[in-house]
């Protein structure tokens, strides 16, 4: 399998300069997550507006994978409502677990189209999905603390 | 010894048939691999005897550099269990019927072969599932006496299986878990220990690793150990990256007990063992409860059986033995001398190739003095992932993560990093295919090859 399709131009990019990357006040939940494998680490924290997502901030260690994911990831919802970015998030993960059988809509999805290639490399799936994984469980927390 | 009757050789590869004869040396094609001591291997010859290392990986030949993680199996391991599953398989011990017996001979020999390969008694050999198992033994063991205020001694550089069984035995008995620092190049900071009165009278078990997983880096064992005997405590040492690379003596390495594991020395996964000393055996309690590992067995309790049958409860890895049992004989067909010196040789030169990537900083010894094979090393600010990716496109394999090592990555303040482990098949083209690979990955990441590395700096020190 060609490693360039792993590492497309645009993930390069977004690794060598990151969107939205360091932590900033105010937030509404900070989570941290693991990757007990290649013990990447990610902290992340979610600030909202009602349903609103008005910022993601994060800090993270890991490989280009990760980090450029978790940089378009943010492009992506940032303004957005939750459940769009449930949405989101869903749609991004049936691709990278569909063998290359599933293809983003590049209107829909931006530069996250790029990571199509991962879906072939299944132990790097987990890398593209950290900062996601992160974002959901914050959004997740966000609305047990609303219903508290 | 009983020797298992001869059997049809499966397959065709002319080597000898596993079970049949145990001294070392016997093995066909091993032995005109060269077998002097110091004298330089016969590589080739040793690579045509590992039928994976002629795979091609992603177009390129395949470059495993990768053995401190598991080792290749030569032919004659790979004929051995076929051999025994094919033709002499039953369960040990407890069949009373002919194959039965064959079974119990094979591996009653494995044990006798992998004893005088240690320089050990028979009995002395206790076989585990691997060396997490063969630790967990011993902790459970060595440490079911003790107390609160009693201190187990481990390393900061120890592989997770050489210090979670100790830190939940200290956990369990409210002992206190103390350990030896390293120094900036990654030895033990014996000076430090010193100075601390690490190993004291309140010391019960000291417990470190021959060669580091990591920085490669060899143990005083010798101090170490006259420092623990000195109290009265008890030496556990981990073996698993020193007995499959350099000769071993345990009546010379001043351990108590010694662990290790099959797949890192040519042998199968699934497989692995502690060396105790007799006296100490036969002290000990037992670990796991079940069949084999008792003497009478009533409702109101039961007695155990004799070291090394007590440590081995149930069904134990009948096929895995005979193969690590084939991996030991080919290994003495060669000759540990040979393959270390060889070893020693391919560390020296890679350790001038890495030179000269300034972007390469290694975690760890930079000579061969008291220095093992494995090379731990970080790339610029790329991670050991994305490395091993690259690199993997270019048919090398080799590791990237923390290794099992995390305090130890942390005491670099390295995330994580990418480490080559070769083996006696290695060759200097390989590393010159890892280092080809290596600047192939800096120019895909887009970083300046000449760029300086940052410095390790060693943080978070304590204890």
């Amino acid at each position: 399998m060609d490693v360039q399709t792993l590492y497309q131009d645009i993930i390069l990019d977004h690794y060598k300069a990151k969107h939205h990357s360091g932590l900033r006040q105010p937030y509404d939940v900070e989570v941290g997550h693991v990757n007990p494998s290649c013990g990447d680490e990610l902290t992340l924290r979610l600030t909202l507006d009602g349903q609103t997502i008005t910022d993601v901030s994060y800090e993270a260690v890991g490989c280009a994978i990760s980090q450029a994911s978790t940089s378009i990831m943010t492009d992506l919802v940032i303004g957005r409502s939750l459940d769009q970015a449930g949405q989101l998030y869903d749609g991004f993960q049936a691709m990278l677990e569909g063998q290359g059988k599933i293809e983003l809509d590049e209107d829909v999805y931006g530069d996250a189209i790029a990571f199509h290639g991962v879906a072939q490399f299944p132990a790097r799936v987990k890398c593209a999905l950290l900062g996601w994984a992160a974002l959901r469980d914050a959004m997740a927390r966000s609305q047990l603390e609303e219903s508290a | 010894m009983t020797a298992v009757p001869d059997q049809p050789t499966i397959g065709s590869t002319g080597q000898r048939p596993a079970g049949g004869a145990t001294e070392p040396g016997s093995v066909g094609s091993a032995t005109a691999a060269g077998s002097v001591a110091g004298a330089a291997l016969d590589v080739e010859r040793i690579r045509a005897d590992f039928p994976i290392l002629g795979r091609q990986i992603n177009g390129h030949r395949l470059a495993y550099l990768d053995s401190a993680n598991t080792s290749q199996k030569p032919q004659a391991v790979l004929t051995a269990m076929e051999q025994h599953d094919a033709c002499h398989n039953a369960n040990v011990a407890r069949a009373m019927h002919t194959l039965g017996a064959e079974a119990t001979a094979a591996y009653d020999q494995a044990r006798q072969r992998l004893a005088a390969f240690l320089g050990a008694a028979t009995e002395e050999v206790i076989f585990t599932k691997n060396a997490s198992e063969a630790l967990n033994l011993a902790a459970y063991t060595l440490g079911s006496s003790l107390r609160p205020g009693d201190e187990v001694v481990i390393s900061v550089a120890e592989h997770h299986s050489n210090l979670v069984p100790w830190q939940m035995l200290c956990q369990r008995t409210g002992a206190r878990l103390r350990w030896f620092d390293i120094t900036a190049d990654g030895r033990l900071d014996l000076e430090r220990a010193e100075a601390d009165q690490l190993i004291n009278p309140r010391t019960r078990i000291v417990s470190v690793t021959w060669v580091s997983n990591v920085t490669g880096a060899v143990s005083p064992l010798a101090t170490i150990a006259d420092w623990t005997h000195q109290v009265g405590a008890q030496l556990v040492v981990d073996g698993s990256q020193g007995v499959p690379h350099r000769p071993t003596d345990v009546a010379a390495l001043g351990a108590d007990l010694l662990a290790f594991t099959g797949h890192k020395m040519l042998g199968p996964t699934g497989i692995g063992g502690l060396w105790g000393r007799a006296e100490l055996l036969a002290t000990l309690p037992p670990f796991l409860g079940g069949g084999e590992m008792i003497e009478i067995v009533r409702m109101t309790g039961s007695t155990y059986a004799r070291p090394p049958q007590r440590f081995e409860a149930g069904t134990p890895p009948i096929t895995q033995a005979v193969g690590l049992a084939a991996a030991v004989d080919y290994l003495s067909a060669i000759g540990l001398d040979a393959i270390q010196a060889h070893e020693q040789a391919l560390t020296e030169y890679t350790l001038a190739r890495l030179a000269e990537l300034p972007a390469v900083t290694v975690l760890g010894p930079t000579t061969t003095v008291d220095r093992g094979s494995p090379i731990a090393f970080t790339l610029a600010d790329i991670h050991p992932h994305d490395i091993m990716q690259i690199l993997d496109s270019y048919g090398v394999a080799v590791r990237g993560g923390h290794h099992c090592a995390r305090p130890l990555h942390e005491r670099f303040s390295a995330q994580s990093s990418v480490r080559l482990s070769p083996y006696l098949y290695t060759t200097t083209a390989e590393i010159d295919q890892l280092i080809d690979a290596l600047k192939a990955t800096l120019s895909f990441f887009r970083v300046d090859p000449a760029a300086p590395a940052q410095p390790n700096r060693l943080t978070g020190g304590g204890r």
